[in-house]
């Protein structure tokens, strides 16, 4: 496979191997073997993990067949069921998705279409910042600062909607500010500027001569963002939240901290949970036997999951930005 | 009813509902940047003012005292030696290999299949979570070798090589091409080429990637959990023995009732975002330079 890019010319190669190759010396045949090998890094170590992983919980998934999809997680009674676990980490990236999006996807247009170009710098500095903050110190501000603020809120929530049907198995019965809940608040702000910057960069390239045409026919801003920057960049956003959801379901620390550590399956969002990533981090030390095999078959279903959603998510941008270029 | 055609009409009528629309969309735009500030202000805050009042010489270089301690006891010393030694020994091992992918792929490897499938797979594995990452250096490493600040290091490279070959490309696709053909057509060979020409014009840029990647690994805590275990004392030897770090004396103290572990974890969390802030700053300034010097 590596023979037949040697040399190969490639006329339509912008940037990268001019179509000249220098001399095919030792010591470029070297360095382009190390070169390759460092590159087939990557594909060797996701290669590992998938084996070591998959390894080291086969025990789990042997001896415990089709009951490994059940909802009870006791080490002490032989019971070793994800689907608490599975739902916690789908409810909270859920939460997670549903308030970031929409908001992620208001500051990438406000940064792209309204802010002017010198404004809109600092902001992005800005909000990388909130990139840069670990996941543990999140984590540490959620328990013991925004966890006993919301605490108080759940309970008044919860005393509102009581009664009603729908709202109250939603938002009823809180038993403390880790819930659920919280730990999707925490992932929001986490996955909000990967959404952002992805966004602003697939809204970024939408022609400028589609949005003067749009202004052309007297089209307010409003409308000029409904009818040539949404059409436009409609894939890439979807691609970008995608990537957030990812980054959600795989975020550890922050929600071991803040989900309560419980594992069940309840449609109370104030209530406390259990998640994939948060259990592995909170048992796993401690853990032995099947219990410790069970935690990583967790470790291998969140690695597939997440690398099903990251491709889907580079499948979608590559896609967009291929039309984006075609047009 | 008759047209009257001598007055132009008024194009610029502010009073439609049309108008009002496009007022509240911008609103809500700047009311979802507030919304993104708050969390980014109150987290910062609270680290800041916790955090500043436990911060001390003794606090940055003193043996880790049992949870119930005080917080005018002892210190993390160990943890700061611990995240200074694993990130760095990751650094050294995920950046120069980073970059090496990345000249395959973007020098070497250009459109060709083997290079589209490992650009694809490193983009997906920057989306492997990192606890996953723990997992299996523990698998791989941990069982035979036992827990070891090099262990960790392991974890966090392989978190961070992915990150450092895309970026690392990004800057390789900025050197123009003419500056590759000028230096093959006085007869350097593709070593020289590369090494002569491209990486001096991209290094501003592949720093500046290479520090947002270690600024990241440097608050990670999930792939050290089991690998490096913990201790009380500074190690100074990174590949024997167990080690620690501010983050997972954090995560250790987070949960803790005690005011004295509490603190600690504030000023841990303080001394992570410093270092993490300085780096992103750093990488900013080279990025600004290298900018400018690309126009």
């Amino acid at each position: 496979m590596s023979l037949l890019v040697e040399g190969a010319p490639r006329a339509s190669n912008s940037g990268g191997e001019p179509g000249i190759t220098g001399g095919h010396s030792a010591g470029d045949r070297i360095f382009r073997a190390v070169a390759l090998l460092a590159g087939l890094l990557v594909l060797v170590i996701l290669g590992l993990i998938a084996v070591s992983t998959t390894h080291g919980a086969w025990a789990w998934f042997s001896s415990q067949g089709l009951s490994i999809f059940g909802t009870k997680w006791d080490p002490a009674k032989n019971q070793f069921g994800i689907l608490a676990f599975l739902y916690g980490t789908l409810i909270t990236a859920l939460i997670a998705v549903v308030i970031a999006v929409p908001v992620s996807i208001a500051v990438a247009l406000l940064m792209t279409e309204v802010v002017p170009k010198r404004f809109a710098r600092p902001i992005v500095y800005l909000i990388d910042l909130l990139a840069v903050i670990p996941s543990v110190v999140f984590g540490l501000w959620g328990i013991l600062i925004l966890a006993p603020k919301l605490s108080s809120l759940y309970a008044s929530i919860a005393s509102g909607v009581k009664g009603i049907p729908v709202l109250d198995s939603l938002f009823g019965s809180p038993t403390s500010g880790a819930s659920f809940f919280t730990a999707g608040i925490i992932l929001a702000i986490m996955i909000t500027p990967i959404i952002i910057s992805i966004s602003r960069e697939v809204i970024a390239t939408t022609p400028a001569m589609e949005k003067e045409g749009a202004y052309a026919l007297g089209a307010t801003r409003l409308e000029m963002i409904r009818g040539a920057v949404w059409p436009h960049s409609m894939g890439g956003v979807v691609g970008a939240v995608l990537l957030g959801l990812g980054r959600a379901m795989g975020e550890t620390i922050a929600v071991a901290l803040v989900i309560g550590s419980s594992a069940t399956i309840t449609s109370h969002l104030f209530a406390p949970g259990d998640s994939m990533p948060a259990v592995i981090a909170n048992q796993f030390g401690e853990a032995s036997g099947i219990s410790r095999a069970g935690l990583m078959g967790l470790g291998v279903l969140l690695f597939v999951l997440t690398i099903i959603i990251n491709m889907a998510a580079r499948g979608y941008m590559a896609r967009a930005l291929r039309k984006a270029r075609g047009l | 009813m008759s047209v009257d055609l001598l007055t132009p009409p008024d194009l610029s009528d502010l009073r439609s509902w049309r108008r009002t629309k496009d007022r509240i969309a911008t609103i809500v735009m700047a009311g979802a940047l507030v919304l993104v500030a708050i969390p980014l202000g109150f987290v910062l805050y609270t680290v800041v003012s916790k955090g500043a009042g436990i911060i001390s010489w003794q606090f940055l270089s003193g043996d880790i005292p049992p949870q119930l301690s005080p917080a005018s006891l002892g210190g993390l010393g160990p943890a700061v030696v611990g995240t200074l030694l694993i990130t760095g020994v990751a650094t050294l091992l995920a950046v120069p290999l980073g970059i090496l992918g990345a000249i395959y792929l973007h020098e070497y490897g250009g459109n060709g299949l083997l290079a589209k499938v490992i650009r694809f797979m490193s983009e997906v594995m920057t989306g492997v979570p990192s606890i996953v990452m723990g997992l299996f250096v523990f698998t791989l490493w941990t069982t035979t070798f036992g827990f070891s600040g090099f262990a960790g290091s392991l974890a966090l490279a392989c978190l961070m090589l992915p990150v450092v070959i895309r970026s690392s490309e990004e800057m390789l696709r900025l050197v123009p091409n003419a500056q590759r053909e000028a230096s093959f057509a006085l007869g350097s060979s593709k070593v020289r080429v590369i090494f002569g020409t491209v990486l001096p014009h991209a290094a501003g840029g592949i720093v500046s990637g290479s520090l947002l990647a270690v600024a990241r690994a440097a608050g990670e805590t999930a792939p050290l959990l089991f690998t490096i275990l913990t201790v009380t004392t500074i190690n100074t030897n990174i590949l024997h023995g167990p080690n620690t770090a501010l983050s997972t004396q954090i995560f250790a103290n987070a949960t803790s009732p005690f005011p004295g572990a509490q603190a600690r974890a504030w000023g841990a969390a303080l001394t992570l975002v410093v270092i993490a802030f300085v780096l992103t700053m750093i990488a900013r300034l080279l990025t600004a330079r290298f900018a400018k010097r690309h126009g």
